[in-house]
Parts: C-alpha cells; structure tokens; sequence
C-alpha cells in the first residue's frame, strides 16, 4: 500500500521530566522578578536580552550540539520540552530562539570551522540573533524566484537587492541568506542560489520597519547595496542552496511552536469559564484540548523521529499542516466561547485582550514557514500524487 | 499500510487478506464469508485475545490486542471481533472465564445502566449494543447497592430488538427483565462503567484509524488511476490538497488511537491521564472520521457512493463506530469538565504529562 504514516506513541523519557520542572522553576522565577508577563502575549518588546543570557546560562540553548562548540550533545526530546515551556509560558524567546532551531544546525553543517568556533559558543551564551533571508518582493513560496545577486569580486561577494518579511532583522547579528549566484539552467530552475552567513549592522545593509496588523513591529524589508560578504561565508555548495534551504525548513515544522503561539487563550478561557461549566463550553473545551492532546503526540513522535536519525518530511509537514490550522481557528472558537462567559469573571479583562490580539496574530499562522499550500504540496509529493 | 512487527497482528493480517477481502465480502450479498472468517479467526485465537490461558483464551497482551483491532479496522470487518475481545477482557477482569462463540459488551453506551437486583437478577435496556443479535452470551457491567459487578448471561435470556448503523452492521437494543447470569462476580476497584467506556472507546478509536488508513490508500490508487481532462485527477492541485488533508486526518486519528492504546497498555488504573487520552481519541478519531471521509468520497466521485464499491465499507463504518461508548460530543462534555475542575494552571500540565 501507498502510505505508510507511523507516528509511534515514543513517551519523553524521565530526564525529560526532570529538566520540565528546572524549565518551570526558571520561568516562575523570570516571571515573579518581571522580566515578562505570562498574561500578556501582546507586549512591546519580546526582546530581552538579559532573559536571552540567563536561558544560555542554564545550557538551554544549541542543546543538542557539540560541547567543543558550546553546546550539550543532549537529546531533541530535550529541547522539545524546552521548546514546549517556553512557548506555554510566553516567554521572550525571539532573540534566540531562530538561531538555536535552524540557524545554528545550518552553521553546524556548513559553515567553516573558524567560523563554527566563533559564532556558535555564542548563540549557545544567547548573545546573538539570527534572522532568515529567503523571501523577496516577487519570491515567497516560489523560492527559486529570488534575485537578490551576488557577484563575485576579490576575496568574496558583492550583494544587491532587497529580502522582505524577514523577521528579526532589526535587532539581528547575523542573517543566514539565500542570493543568486547563477541563473537558473533550462533543466534546474532550482540551480543558482547560494546561501550565505550575513554580518548585520554593517554599511551596505539597510534595514526597514514593516508593520503588522497585530500593531507590532516584528519583520522588516532588508535593501543590500555593494554589500561585501567574504569567500569564507559562502555556506555549502555554491549555486546548490535549494538543497540545504530545503532540508532546513524540515527543521520548522513539526515543533511545539507550530501549534501553540495562541495557546494562551485556551488557558484563559479555562480560568474564565470556573470549574462548574455550562454543557457548551464544556464541550468546546473538550473539543480542544482532544486536538491539542493529539497534535501534541504527534509532534513529540516525530521529535523521535528526528531523535532516531530519520528524515520525517511527509509527517513533519502533517503537523505543521494540522498545527497552523488550529492555532489559527483557536483564538476564533475560544472568542465564540468566550460570549458565555460571566460578566464577572475575574479574568474577563485579560481573556479580551489576549483575544484581540490572538485573533490579529492568527491570519499570518498558516503563511509564516511555508504556507498550507506549500505544505500540502509536500505531503502530495509524499504520498506520491506527483 | 504499516509494516506489522508482531505475529498477533500478522497472523490476524493474514486471515484477513484471505478470508475477508473487501471486494469479494462486497459481492456476496448473502454473508457466506462471515463463518468461514469468524472459524478462522477462532481458531487462532484471536476473539478471546485478551483473556488469560487459565479462562480459555490466548493471553495476548493488551497491546498485541490493540493493534489488532487496528487491523481490523484497515479490513473494516464486520465480525464481532473486537466485541468478543471486549467481552473477553471486561470478564477477565473479573476473573470470570469466557465460553466459546460469539459474544458482546454491554451497556455499548455511557448513559445505559443495568442494575443488579437483591435476588442477583438483571435487569436495564441497553441501546445500540453492537452484534448484539449475533452474540451466544453477554458480558456486562453492572450496579449493585454495594458496588459494580461484572457478569457472564446467556444471550437468549435477554430480548433483543434488531436494529441496524449506518454502516448496516447490527446495532441492537437488548432489554434485560430479571435475567440470571450464568456468573457474576464483584468488579475490582477501579474498574466502573466509565472505565469500560474508555476501553470501548480506544478500541473504536483504532478501528476508525484503521479504516481512515485504508480509506486513504484507496483514494490515493483512484487519484493515480482516474483520468479527466486528459490528465490523471492525481495531477490536479485540488485533488492532492484534499488527500493531504484526508492524510493528517489519518494520521491523527492513527496518533490519537495508538497514544490511547499504550497508554492503557501502560497504566496500573484508569486514571486521569488515561481519561486524557481515551477521551481524546474518540473525540479526535470521530472528528476525522467525518472529515477524513467526506474526502475520500469527494475524490472517489459518483463511484464511491455505489453500493458496488468498497469505498463505503470503510468510510460508513468509521461514521458509525464513532457512536458506541460514547460519541465524541458525549465525550467532548466530559473531557471538558474534568478540564475545568482542575482548573486553568493544571491544563497544561495535564497536556504534557503525556
Ligand atoms: C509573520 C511572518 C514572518 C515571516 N518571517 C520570514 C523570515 O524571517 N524570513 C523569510 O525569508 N520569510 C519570512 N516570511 C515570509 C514567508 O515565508 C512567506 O510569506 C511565505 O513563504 C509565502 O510567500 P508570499 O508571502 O510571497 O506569498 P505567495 O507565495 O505570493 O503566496 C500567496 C498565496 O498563493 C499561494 N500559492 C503560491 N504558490 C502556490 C502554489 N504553487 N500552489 C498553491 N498555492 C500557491 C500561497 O499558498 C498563498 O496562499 C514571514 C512571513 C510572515 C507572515
């Protein structure tokens, strides 16, 4: 027969656990001291380089990398819980938390060893942030439409043109890139792109602010002119990027950020409805957390996967397929809800707040990533449909 | 279809891909399949899965019986398989020992009851008991004053009314009037009607993952063999989309069925992390059983709607197993409230216990 989907029921082994309550004790303790606020997803800085420092501190960050270049050889089943908490808690992971999922394994697997030696101990410290440069204006989910070039010159490249949408450069170190070195050839349109580790804040690079209709001001547009990157940051093969870009996206899809960025207002809905619920609320919320259960055993499983040494690209895009969907219709069934809720619920305030803005959040969940489009072309692919 | 790693499941595999083919039981509308496979599978033992050597069965563990019943459910047979091997299991529990034949659990629903007299006589209706009328005796749970019994009844002391589910396999209302059980015994603690349900309900979540297995690779085939527009319907951007979304309810349903089955593989008791997880693959497995279906139809076209095709022996048994132990709105309500009793900083934790 066709497909044959497993997703084994793997359980996260003691030490997990373990490291689950260090994880919680952390953040209980970051949230009592203020650092953020665990009610309030929709805050002004998710910034904070200090929390950034003290999560490095606890060698929760490149976890699962070499110790030679900071990191702690512990297992993917131990960043998944890492991962997990963090995200619960709504904790400001943003300057991090791009390098430790995809930056630093792509550095890990391509990069120069001089450059491996300087760069990843310090995402492993949570001092730096990596951003992702592969959308352009005219190149989204086609990827092998971007044309942002880079010629060569003496000692490296010389880059123009504009990335868009790319999240975290105003506040990024480094930039990982994908720019045209070659044209594309008649029987590879995917041929000509190299990918690139970019040093930010530098002349040449000009990053501008994009707003989101959330309010907040998350991704940006990035213009390069005559920017100079030299020979030894070329990453990988050139002219063969959409190999590399392609296998690293696997590493953002099946995780628990793929299901849980509205998480929060299910909690809330929780709290607001009090223990003695009306038969409808008590069936949605039944409802969603017999979804939230499942997506959330799927996607530890394929954490094994990964664990294991395989490459679960058909399951991984399932997840993240399922994950976007309900993370996106969450907020709108938590809303339908939440109108039955007691005018005197204590935490009526909070609940409508975090609505709003989970509501604005949920359009962007099934584009950022890769879109369900993309997706369900992938999981075609995997099924043998094309 | 997922490579079996375990002999019950491969034994059980191969009777099945002899004796209950889909499109040869489709054709034969008289039934002369169902014998011959309920012999076969009898004498392998495989109806009393779940009962120990010393009460006549063939001590398969729970999980070897789990992924048994995943098997049948990618067969979609319409044998009292699984309720025999839920018969089997709820009489063990008890230490009763199970007769030969055919049997079936009752009550099949959370809201039926059937009360023990002061003179040990039965009495309660149950509805949508399934293969009722095809069973010899009953294994049901019961309230006494003083607790919960498990009992062993000779099916013909109890009147059955034949009805039939969606997916026409029988589903029948038996009414019990002071009836004498063959054997009745005290219930171990912990083992309530509630907990019968959940074990019902896994056993259902992975008939229907099953059968949204099969579904799937008989819809992929169709897609990669049907041609319009001068092209297979596989090659259609909407035609794939469709089927990668019949594959994620697959499988999640899959996920939430075999998370369900290890973890009461796994557990000393019925307890809330078990509640957790049967719960949420009846409710999730029902969900994509209704969504998963719809699809594969959709693809199949007008073909998959005639009686002649097989597509329905899976698609309309999934639909009707989502009714027995409990639907998924049943189970949605209770899931819901459990949730909320615990309160809003104990749900996550809940969650990632798992
Ligand atoms: C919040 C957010 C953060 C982001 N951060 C980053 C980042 O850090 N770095 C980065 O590089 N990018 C980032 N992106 C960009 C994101 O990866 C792209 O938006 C995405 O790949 C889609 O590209 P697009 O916006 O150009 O849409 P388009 O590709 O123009 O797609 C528009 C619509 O057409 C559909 N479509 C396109 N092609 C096909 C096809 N072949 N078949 C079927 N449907 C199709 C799409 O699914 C979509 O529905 C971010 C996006 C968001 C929303």
């Amino acid at each position: 027969m066709t497909a044959a989907l497993r997703f084994d029921p793997i359980r996260l082994p003691e030490k997990c656990e373990q490291l689950r309550k260090e994880v919680r004790a952390f953040l209980a303790e970051e949230i009592a001291a203020g650092t953020f606020d665990p009610h309030k997803p929709n805050r002004e800085d998710t910034d904070v380089p200090e929390f950034s420092r003290k999560v490095g501190a606890r060698g929760w960050l490149g976890m699962t990398w070499p110790k030679k270049y900071g990191g702690q050889e512990r297992s993917f089943l131990e960043r998944y819980v890492v991962t997990e908490e963090m995200r619960v808690a709504n904790a400001p992971t943003r300057r991090f938390f791009v390098a430790d999922r995809q930056s630093g394994p792509v550095l890990l697997k391509y990069a120069p060893e001089h450059i491996k030696m300087d760069i990843l101990p310090r995402i492993c410290r949570g001092e730096i942030c990596f951003a992702i440069g592969m959308s352009e204006p005219n190149s989204g989910s086609d990827l092998f439409a971007a044309k942002t070039r880079a010629t060569k010159t003496d000692g490296g490249y010389l880059i123009n043109g504009t990335k868009i949408w790319t999240s975290s450069a105003h506040i990024a170190d480094y930039m990982i890139a994908i720019f045209r070195t070659s044209p594309p050839t008649k029987e590879n349109r995917r041929h000509g792109l190299t990918q690139f580790l970019v040093k930010m804040k530098q002349p040449g690079i000009k990053v501008n602010p994009i707003g989101q209709i959330t309010g907040q001001y998350e991704f940006n547009e990035v213009v390069f002119t005559d920017f100079f990157v030299p020979d030894d940051h070329v990453l990988g093969e050139v002219d063969g990027a959409w190999k590399q870009a392609t296998s690293e996206l696997a590493y953002e899809r099946s995780g628990p950020e793929r299901f849980l960025e509205t998480y929060y207002v299910l909690t809330e809905l929780v709290r607001a409805v009090g223990p003695d619920p009306d038969t409808r609320s008590a069936e949605g919320i039944g409802r969603l957390v017999a979804q939230l259960h499942t997506m959330r055993r799927m996607s530890v499983s394929v954490a094994g996967m990964l664990q294991a040494g395989k490459e679960p690209v058909v399951e991984a895009s399932i997840v993240k397929d399922i994950g976007t969907v309900w993370e996106q219709q969450l907020p709108h069934r938590v809303r339908d809800l939440a109108a039955f809720v007691e005018e005197t619920a204590t935490n009526r305030e909070t609940l409508e707040r975090q609505l709003d803005f989970a509501i604005k959040t949920a359009p962007k969940l099934t584009i950022q990533g890769g879109t369900t489009e993309v997706l369900r072309g992938i999981i075609a692919r995997g099924l043998g449909l094309r | 279809m997922a490579e079996s790693d375990n002999i019950v499941v491969e034994t059980a595999e191969k009777i099945f891909a002899d004796l209950a083919d889909p499109q040869t039981i489709n054709n034969d509308k008289k039934g002369s399949w169902q014998a011959p496979l309920w012999r076969a599978l009898s004498e392998a033992g495989l109806p009393l899965s779940w009962v120990p050597d010393d009460l006549g069965g063939s001590g398969a563990s729970l999980a070897d019986g789990f992924a048994l019943l995943n098997a049948a459910g990618r067969f979609a047979v319409a044998v009292p398989l699984a309720e025999t091997m839920l018969a089997g299991w709820l009489l063990a529990q008890a230490r009763i020992a199970s007769p030969e034949g055919e049997m079936t659990v009752l009550p099949a629903s959370p809201r039926d009851r059937i009360t023990v007299d002061a003179d040990g006589a039965l009495s309660g209706r149950c509805r949508g008991v399934p293969f009722a009328k095809a069973a010899k005796h009953f294994a049901l749970l019961a309230h006494a004053r003083d607790g919960v019994s498990i009992a062993l009844v000779d099916a013909s002391k109890a009147r059955t009314e034949s009805g039939l589910n969606v997916g026409y396999d029988h589903s029948d209302t038996v009414t019990l009037d002071k009836v004498q059980p063959v054997t009745i015994k005290a219930a171990p603690k912990g083992l309530d009607q509630t907990a019968m349900m959940l074990m019902g309900g896994v056993a259902r979540s992975l008939q229907i993952a099953g059968a949204l297995e099969s579904m799937l690779d008989i819809s992929v085939r169709y897609s990669n063999e049907r041609v319009a527009f001068e092209k297979k319907i596989s090659k259609f951007q909407a035609v794939q989309h469709n089927l990668a979304r019949l594959a994620g309810e697959s499988a999640a349903a899959l996920a939430a069925a075999t998370s369900a089955a290890d973890a009461i593989a796994n557990a000393k008791s019925f307890d809330d992390a078990v509640y957790l997880e049967a719960a949420a693959a009846k409710i999730r497995c029902a969900e994509a059983a209704e969504k998963g279906g719809g699809i594969a139809h959709q693809v199949h076209g007008a073909i998959g709607f005639t009686i002649e095709h097989i597509l329905h022996r899976y698609s309309l048994r999934a639909l009707a197993w989502r009714d027995d132990f409990g639907s998924e709105s049943y189970w949605a309500v209770e899931l819901g409230k459990l949730v909320a009793s615990r309160g809003a900083d104990e749900l996550w934790p809940l969650v990632a216990s798992r």
